[in-house]
């Protein structure tokens, strides 16, 4: 027995050995339970050494980009863009509350309630096995983590905790294979569940294939999953196509387009509301038009025959300031033009304002404030006086010059229906 | 010069093995995965190389024993999986086999031969890539691809790099 042992040492020991490992797979893959010592030891071996690295190297590079560069704007910067991120996901939240129709009770509510509180953490490393997509991060169960809790930068989420050691926590990115959110479309309202791919790219799952979703729509977490708080970015819709069952829907995550270096891991999460759609077209303001320029002639100024009491200067063409003062003989007479039978007697246009025979509104109708004396200007007759014979609907009786003229003028000077055009 | 008895018996094959320095044998599979974890960072490009699985062949090549071999195997892969998502043993498992049998091979051909160790890194590093994937198939129900065109060039790229790298090692050994 003894020589077949040492005969056959070396293969027994490798027999016991991959023996002992699967029975350790088998425990963790049936159970669902990892077996924490030896990630712990080596979770502690591993992250002391690797924050040192990363100190140096970040010193070393840190050195040369301060003694070139700026001399301490580097810590400043750092310092600031760790507040920058606080502050921007404070302010999402804030104009979340504050654009509800109740400002007052969204300032209550807000009062009532108090923000997320996250906890900042440093990326110190990544996944062991080639392509992971699990990061190691220096904030650990000494910090408040603990597995389970959302990962987030101001950009999107991130990821979540996976495992919390004392030094040091594992965290699944949002492009891992494994990984799934519950999301919620921005302006649809469709609801899915985002899931990694091993890819740059996410899928959203468990759209029906009824549901309306675009190119664009902007992701937000549900929190249906009770991991990630309502109301972050998650990720835009790139494409969109049907599949068996469900929609193909592939999502470019918005957190970690700038990198994963600096993350907020969410200790106490607050839900919040998804913010509202923009406008897709803003309203362009036109101005109204301008009135069109008013001619002015010196015999226009005085006011017309028949024209209301206080009413202004009336414009338009000559044609139409004509017309009007027959209309208003006509309406003087009780006479309305074109239902008369035929052969009927028609207004006496012999009571022409401006006429000799008729005195300076008496052919003004009822109720309407008598003109100032009107007297004639031979001197400054229209431009188109001379046609308007031709013009006239009806011929008046043939007068001297001077009259005719001082019609002309009356009528240049006639009440018009007619005002700008608006 | 010390000519102790012990010595002169010493047997063949352990003075072909090659001894490490403590220090050495503690910082390399350290660095090893350390490198993992934090170059890929900042050099995605070189996420390809398992500076682990080359540690594993390299020592288990040099050493030429299988107990040695494989407990180094073991320790880098569990090491490896403590640090990744994956289920404790599986890389364990792998470079246990990786290891026993490049130190079988070890005590059978000179590996100080730069040909040999190019051909024995490629063949390994297939090995590791296949035995991992029926793993994955096989323990834990995911459907991974089968995509042996990457591996081919994946394993030239670690065979590239492990060469250079068995190199540099080599000037770790202690000169028995």
């Amino acid at each position: 027995m003894e020589s077949f042992l040492n005969r056959y040492r070396n293969i027994t020991v490798l027999l016991l050995v991959i023996f002992a490992q699967l029975v350790l797979l088998a425990v963790q893959v049936k159970n669902d339970q990892d077996v924490r010592v030896i990630r712990v030891w080596t979770i502690t071996a591993v992250t002391p050494v690797a924050r040192v690295v990363e100190t140096v190297r970040g010193a070393t590079v840190g050195f040369f980009q301060n003694y070139f560069a700026l001399h301490n704007a580097d810590a400043e910067n750092r310092r600031l863009r760790d507040e920058v991120g606080r502050l921007r996901i404070e302010n999402i939240f804030l104009k979340n509350e504050l654009s509800t129709a109740d400002r007052a009770k969204a300032l209550q509510v807000f009062q009532s309630k108090t923000a997320s509180k996250l906890v900042a953490a440093t990326v110190i490393g990544t996944g062991a096995a080639t392509g992971s997509k699990m990061v190691l991060v220096d904030a650990g169960s000494a910090a408040g983590v603990q597995r389970g809790m959302a990962v987030v930068t101001p950009d999107g989420i991130v990821g979540k905790v996976i495992a919390a050691y004392p030094t040091g926590s594992e965290v699944m990115l949002v492009t891992d294979a494994e990984f799934a959110a519950g999301v919620v479309s921005q302006k649809t309202g469709v609801r899915g569940t985002l899931k990694g791919q091993g890819t740059p790219t996410c899928k959203m799952d468990y759209v029906p294939l009824e549901e309306k979703i675009e190119v664009g729509d902007v992701l937000y977490t549900s929190g249906d999953d009770r991991i990630f708080p309502r109301g972050f970015p998650a990720g835009v819709v790139k494409v969109v196509r049907n599949g068996q069952p469900f929609k193909e829907i592939l999502v470019e995550p918005t957190g970690l387009q700038h990198g994963v270096d600096d993350v907020l891991i969410v200790v106490q999460g607050v839900h919040q509301e998804i913010p509202p759609v923009p406008p897709a077209n803003q309203p362009v303001y036109i101005s109204p038009t301008a009135p069109p320029e008013q001619k002015m002639p010196a015999a226009a100024t005085t006011p017309a025959a028949g024209a209301p009491g206080g009413a202004p200067a009336p414009t338009g063409t000559e044609a139409d300031r004509l017309r009007s003062a027959y209309k208003a003989v006509g309406d003087a007479q009780n006479h309305v033009f074109g239902e008369g039978l035929p052969g009927s007697k028609p207004p006496d246009f012999t009571k022409l304002p401006g006429s000799p025979s008729v005195p300076p509104g008496a052919n003004a109708p009822a109720g309407t404030k008598p003109p100032a004396p009107a007297t004639p200007k031979p001197a400054a007759p229209p431009q188109a006086a001379p046609a308007q014979p031709q013009t006239l609907p009806a011929a008046p009786p043939k007068q001297p010059d001077s009259q005719r003229k001082a019609n002309q003028a009356a009528g240049a000077a006639g009440p018009t229906g007619q005002g700008p055009d608006h | 010069m010390d000519y102790s008895s012990g010595r002169l018996l010493v047997s063949q094959r352990e003075r072909q093995s090659s001894r490490f320095r403590a220090w050495v044998l503690l910082a390399i599979p350290l660095a090893a995965l350390l490198f993992q974890i934090s170059v890929p960072r900042f050099f995605q490009f070189l996420g390809f190389l398992d500076m682990p699985l080359l540690v594993v062949i390299y020592f288990s090549l040099m050493w030429r024993s299988q107990i040695r071999g494989l407990a180094i195997g073991t320790l880098m892969g569990l090491a490896q999986d403590s640090l990744s998502h994956d289920p404790l043993g599986m890389f364990g498992i792998d470079k246990t086999l990786v290891g026993y049998f490049a130190a079988s091979v070890g005590v059978r051909l000179d590996v100080d031969n730069a040909l040999l160790r190019l051909l024995l890194t490629f063949f390994f590093y297939l090995f590791h890539q296949c035995l991992y994937w029926v793993m994955e198939h096989a323990l834990l129900s995911r459907q991974p691809a089968f995509d042996i065109q990457r591996w081919l060039v994946l394993g030239l790229l670690n065979t590239i790099v492990g060469v250079s790298l068995y190199h540099f090692l080599d000037r770790l050994r202690e000169s028995v």
